[in-house]
């Protein structure tokens, strides 16, 4: 069957892309764009690792169509850094073993991401509820919340 | 990695031409969303519709009512929705799932089962189930009937709410009441016509809640649903996740018309509510441990309903703080 | 110390959270094909029949395997080799492969894997131990030892009968730990190539390339030279990509037939039924104890399920059994084994592998004994606490042990002695300990060589390479391997580059199981960097006018009171003076004081220790349970890094807390008069539930340092350990909650609610086993325990006899 085409802008830049309609952006993503660093524990949305920004908001990229992505604006953990500079919550993770295995990593990055981009200072209890449709199997999420809010200190001390 | 089958992709501009894809296709044609209940159910191949017709950004408007195609997520924050509705919206599934399914879908959730939830391969293992491409339903053997649970939170809550829903089809529209939407059949568990997209909730402002049993925090569908909602004549209790309908708890709801909410009052309509409260093994967590805590989760709703202080019981049973 | 002991971010930690850790699905090769493996649909079959004829014409298929391909077995444990890569004839459970389709997508694949026609014989399923031990046939397996029980042991080490006798005090109890699995986010993949020289080399996310590469040259009859292994990073192992899977042999295979690359990814069902997670574990306990409290003997029996293959079962089995007497002293200790299979997917190693069903039955029944004996339980477990440097009943080597400063760090930050039984209505506390293995002493398959090897080289410009076999499972083995050479080099860890766990670039390291990486790789690391060390500094002392002994290796110099060089300067004259530089270092744990038959599980080179406090807070009326805290001290030896110990310790606790709360492997038989289906309840991340970030409690976390002398820098394992005493914490917390005991897991609210009604109806408030079934479990080998005289070895003319199949 034909392949669909359309335009979406993916970490900034615009992309084209061609593929199997089938596919959700999941598959489009780390098939037909190579950003593998966008991960599928299941593929039925029963665990958050697929986590992407569509518009600015986390979303399940294994349940949403390819097709329905016609000019939106993606957001994958490999736009997270600013050239070599990390973003804050990348090297909070790193530095506080927020990542082990970092499987669940770029989709709790991402959903952070957007949490400190609406509160300055979430509360442990709200980032405890923000981080909830990610499992992880490795931290018992402790240095998880510690690394958020380390990245929410270094992002408001940041000069402006 | 499960993937989709392959369908056809049908984008409307409008809802009447969304109408009338679906009057022309029939029922290979099925309406997506948010698709977080649809696209998991064609990946297992529980459906394999040959055309979606996407409705995605359609359903915003509104008229007097919440569009269907609002977010739970923005229902959550609509501060100036009942907080029934929206406590049931904050405890769907996970934060992301909130973020892309809408209360149209919510409402229209397939019913659940666990020898139905599975992937293809698994239903082959058990030579599939009556609601799909087999013949007995497994949960109850000698049933004519499907037993699968309805899952859906809002639904509930809305029904004690008292909403009604607005369904159009290229031959016109109907508004009904929202209990009227529903079969008790895992099967046939909507009545709506498969050519008809409901496209609106209406709502009056009452006071109302909702409680939620799950195991966990996050991802997990409904054992037990319990919506309560303060009118005129009396206090209306709903109950999901016990049946293949949510349903209004007629019996507990003429008892409670015109009393006040008293603890002897409470604990009656527990006992009322929990004796229609008909759990079967195919869900999540044992049945009769699920029938058992009913009447203290009416007991949790209807205190709340009262002006009790339940902020501590919400944070064991919720895990977060609820809208 | 420079580098251990500080937190630092992992060497490995931005790649990790860039996104540019390469897991197995990530490897794109061009030509790439894709394989789906078709799996049986009937628990227990004999298979007439496969027609793949229309899925080899389905348009985009290049090839179908079934059994006929892979007429070798293979198996994790020599004694066995028990599993085809694809079922030739028999099929033991729902899951079990039996035919590949590649294709040129895996939507492709899939669509032909429902082209193939398969025709089954219909046998008998054997759904529980139970049934295993009352039908002897159909076999499962025709190798098993007596019918379709697996393997029997018994062992006996000094009269426990006679201390029975003699005891002031016995209590017997029965446990129940349900099976559960892994479940890491990351879904096992691999991809296999044939390279330009016409050589396999397999990327897997597997902990145990060694193992694989071995069981590759086997299966595919290859010369070992001719394959590469190359293990991913995992995403979360657990004990769950330990075990040699039938999908790495399917593409290993295909990819050499086709001459393209292949990969596979299985789906999340699919990694249900590869398994080899926790054995169910029936258990009984005898103890006899004073009224003092002193423990005087034990004898412990279990049944344990293995479902449909021996995967690590035999090792796991004796795993029940051989770590009761690392905590407590035991004078005298008896245990009884028997492993049956059963038609479910194959289990295996899970965190803590085999300890933590007996360790959940020993710490509940010391909180009873300890009620009955009106003995504080931190008090009980102090009295009789393993002494350091000690042998134990059945001949382990204990060296250090810090677990009375864990019991006290946990006792003091929970405030236990003011809030044990005074909590109030619905809350409380428990408290258990554990320990664990820190490596196991023989490998898995019988040789001499070391376990654990590392490579150096040493560049001119200064910088350091380290090769070791050891596998990244999130662990942070990456880090240990990085840190521990900085540390002998007095360089920065971020300075190494570490190639690891690549059979074709790298020497032996066995994998990352059984907590034995930090261990044994870290004293290879030792070994080889210390090397390298005298050579720099010989050559440096010569510039520098000093005895080489004199100098320190620190912050990047080499030197003495202010006279220094620079690391890479330093290099520069060793060079120089030794031409190419490179070390290696190696490491096999001591020989065990055990010298019987069956003495090989069990010995490590040390162990690590555990307390743990959780409380609880219970509703009376539903039995809904909210966890609200954990307090874990954890005696690790020496802290390498402390942000990963702390990882490692919290991980653990989560892990633990979902298992005594709700995870369960469990299955489904339908109605025998309408189906012989017997399937996995709930294959799916959705309904094998497991903790979210709402339902993980605060964890205060103390890391306890009592250096082991036989560990790298005294460092002992952190990953397995921590794990063990959270369940029984769990069940004894409730009991000071609601005064009800849950003798099995996990522990759910219907259950809690059920005591409690036996409780109010003045019944014995217990929900538990209530049964334990006729075992026929042999003689016993008897050892004599080392206070008795004994020397090690098994009693002269009492080996246990061969046994007899008895007709059933």
């Amino acid at each position: 069957m034909a392949q669909a085409q359309l335009q979406m802008t993916v970490n900034g830049e615009a992309a084209e892309i061609s593929f199997s309609p089938y596919k959700t952006l999941l598959e489009v993503l780390r098939e037909d764009l190579a950003l593998t660093g966008t991960k599928h524990g299941c593929e039925l949305g029963e665990c958050g690792a697929c986590a992407v920004l569509v518009d600015g908001v986390p979303q399940l990229s294994c349940l949403v169509l390819a097709l329905e992505c016609q000019g939106r604006q993606i957001e994958t953990v490999e736009g997270m850094a600013a050239g070599a500079e990390l973003h804050p919550l990348q090297a909070a993770f790193a530095d506080l073993g927020a990542a082990q295995c970092g499987y669940c990593t770029p989709g709790i990055l991402l959903t952070a991401k957007a949490l400190l981009e609406h509160e300055k200072n979430p509360s442990r209890e709200r980032i405890r509820e923000a981080i909830s449709g990610n499992l992880c199997r490795c931290t018992g999420y402790q240095q998880i919340y510690e690394a958020i809010e380390e990245a929410a200190r270094r992002i408001n001390e940041r000069p402006r | 990695m499960m993937r989709l089958p392959w369908f056809e992709y049908r984008a409307p501009a409008s809802i009447p031409e969304a109408a009338r894809i679906l009057a022309g296709e029939g029922p290979n044609a099925m309406l997506i969303a948010g698709g977080t209940d649809l696209l998991p159910n064609m990946k297992r191949r529980q459906m394999a519709p040959k055309t979606l017709v996407s409705v995605k950004g359609l359903l915003k408007t509104n008229g007097k009512g919440i569009g269907a195609g609002t977010t739970l997520t923005e229902i959550i924050n609509r501060t100036d929705l009942p907080a029934g509705l929206r406590q049931a919206a904050h405890q769907v599934a996970t934060v992301h799932l909130r973020n892309m399914g809408t209360i149209g879908g919510n409402l229209c959730l397939d019913t659940r089962c666990n020898y139905y939830n599975q992937n293809y391969e698994w239903r082959k293992a058990i030579d599939f189930c009556l609601k799909k491409d087999g013949n007995i339903c497994w949960v109850a053997t000698a049933s004519k009937r499907c037993v699968a649970a309805s899952s859906t939170d809002c639904a509930p809550a809305l029904l004690a709410i008292g909403a009604s829903v607005k369904l159009v089809s290229s031959k016109g529209e109907r508004e009904i009441a929202l209990e009227d939407l529903y079969n008790n059949d895992g099967i046939d568990y909507l009545k709506r016509r498969a050519d008809e997209i409901l496209t609106e909730v209406t709502l009056p402002k009452v006071k109302s809640v909702y409680w939620k049993l799950r195991r966990r925090g996050a991802f997990d569908f409904p054992v037990l649903g319990v919506g309560a909602a303060e009118h005129a004549d009396g206090v209306r209790i709903a109950l999901g996740a016990v049946a293949s309908q949510p349903f209004l708890v007629q019996k507990a709801n003429e008892f409670l018309k015109g009393k006040k909410l008293s603890d002897e009052v409470i604990a009656e309509a527990g006992r009322l509510v929990g004796s229609r409260a008909k759990p079967m093994d195919n869900t999540d967590l044992d049945l009769y441990w699920r029938k058992d805590v009913t009447a203290e989760f009416v007991g949790y709703a209807l205190r709340e309903l009262r002006g009790d202080d339940m902020r501590a019981t919400r944070l064991r049973i919720a895990r977060f703080e609820v809208s | 110390m420079n580098v251990l002991g500080k937190a630092r971010r992992r060497v490995d930690g931005r790649s990790k959270v860039t996104g540019q850790t390469r897991f197995a699905d990530d490897i794109v090769l061009p030509r790439m094909l894709h394989a789906r493996l078709l799996r049986s649909a009937h628990a227990h079959a004999k298979i007439l029949s496969i027609d793949a004829e229309r899925a080899r014409k389905h348009p985009g298929v290049h090839l179908v395997l079934t059994g006929r391909d892979f007429p070798v077995t293979f198996g994790i444990l020599p004694v066995t080799q028990d599993e085809y890569a694809l079922a030739p004839e028999h099929v033991r459970y729902v899951g079990d492969p039996i035919a590949a389709v590649i294709a040129k997508d895996e939507q492709t694949a899939t669509e032909a894997l429902d082209l193939i026609e398969v025709k089954y014989q219909i046998l008998k399923t054997i759904a529980t131990p139970e049934e295993a031990l009352q039908n002897p046939e159909p076999r499962i397996h025709a190798y098993s030892e007596l019918g379709n029980i697996h393997r029997l042991q018994a062992f006996q080490f000094g009269d426990v009968e006679e201390t029975f006798r003699k005891s002031e005090l016995i209590f017997e109890d029965l446990f129940f730990y349900e099976g559960n699995t892994h479940l890491p986010i990351e879904q096992h993949a691999a991809v296999a190539q044939v390279d330009g020289e016409g050589k396999l080399t397999l990327w897997s996310s597997t902990q145990v390339p060694h193992y694989v590469h071995r069981s590759l040259a086997r299966v595919l009859q290859t010369p070992a030279s001719h394959i590469r292994v190359i293990a991913c990073p995992n995403g979360g192992g657990f004990g769950g990509k330990c075990d040699v899977c039938n999908h790495e042999m399917v593409v290993a295979k295909a990819a050499v037939m086709l001459g393209r690359p292949v990969k596979i990814c299985l789906n999340r069902e699919e990694v249900f039924y590869m398994h080899r997670g926790r054995h169910p574990v029936l258990m009984k306990f005898k103890t006899g104890v004073t009224k003092d409290g002193k423990l005087t003997g034990m004898h412990l029996q279990t049944l344990v399920d293995g479902g449909g293959y021996g995967s690590y079962g035999v090792a796991s089995t004796f795993y029940t059994g051989a770590l009761q007497t690392v905590t407590y002293q035991l004078p005298r200790y008896k245990f009884d084994a028997a492993r049956v299979f059963t038609n479910k997917p194959p289990c295996g190693p899970k965190r803590g592998h085999g300890t933590p069903q007996p360790r959940f039955g020993q710490e509940v029944q010391l909180d009873k004994i300890a009620e009955r004996l009106k003995i504080d339980p931190a008090e009980l477990r102090l009295k009789n606490l393993v002494k350091a440097n000690s042998l134990t009943a059945n001949w382990l080597k204990v060296g250090s042990i810090g677990l009375e400063e864990c019991i006290k760090q946990v006792v003091e930050r929970s405030e236990w002695k003011k809030r044990f039984r005074k909590m109030g209505p619905g809350k409380g506390l428990g408290l258990a300990c554990g320990s664990y293995l820190c490596g196991a002493g023989l490998p898995i398959y019988w040789n001499k060589m070391p376990q654990s090897a590392v490579q150096l080289l040493l560049d001119r410009s200064g910088q350091v390479t380290v090769f070791c076999g050891a596998t990244e499972i999130g662990q942070g083995s990456d880090d240990v391997l990085a840190a521990i050479v900085a540390e002998v080099l007095g360089i920065d860890p971020f300075e190494i580059r570490c190639v690891t766990g690549d059979t074709g670039m790298t020497p032996v390291d066995l994998g990352s199981y059984s907590s034995r990486v930090t261990v044994m790789m870290g004293n290879a690391a030792i070994q080889a960097a210390e090397k390298l060390k005298a050579m720099i500094a010989e050559a440096a002392s010569e510039q520098l006018g000093m005895a080489p002994d004199r100098l320190t290796f620190a912050n990047g110099r080499v030197g003495f009171e202010g006279k220094s060089l620079t690391f890479a300067e330093a290099v520069v004259m060793a060079e120089e003076k030794f031409g190419t530089l490179g070390s290696v270092g190696s490491y096999k744990p001591p020989r065990s004081p055990g010298r019987f038959k069956g003495a090989g599980v069990g010995p490590s080179p040390a162990y690590s220790y555990t307390a743990c406090v959780v409380e609880v807070d219970v509703d009376k009326t539903t039995g809904w349970i909210t966890v609200p805290k954990i307090w874990i001290a954890h005696d690790i030896g020496r802290t390498i890094n402390p942000v990963l110990a702390r990882g490692q310790v919290e991980g653990s606790v989560y892990m633990g807390l979902s298992e005594a709360l709700m995870e369960e492997q469990v299955f489904r038989r339908l109605p025998p008069k309408l189906s012989s289906a017997l399937v996995h309840k709930i294959p799916s991340l959705l309904e094998y539930k497991s903790l979210t970030s709402l339902d993980m409690p605060e964890v205060d976390t103390v890391l306890i340092e009592d250096p082991d002398p036989n560990c790298p820098f005294g460092a002992k394992e952190a990953g397995q350990g921590p794990l063990l005493p959270v369940m029984p914490a769990v069940a004894n917390a409730i009991y000071d909650a609601v005064g009800v005991r849950i003798d099995e897991l996990p522990i759910t609210p219907d259950k809690v609610l059920r005591a409690l009604e036996l409780k109010a109806a003045g019944k014995e408030a217990r929900v538990g086993p209530t049964q334990f079934p006729n075992v026929p479990y042999p003689e016993p080998v008897i050892v004599l325990p080392p206070w008795e005289g004994g020397d090690g070895n098994a009693v002269e003319g009492a080996e246990r006899p061969k046994v007899k199949v008895r007709s059933a």
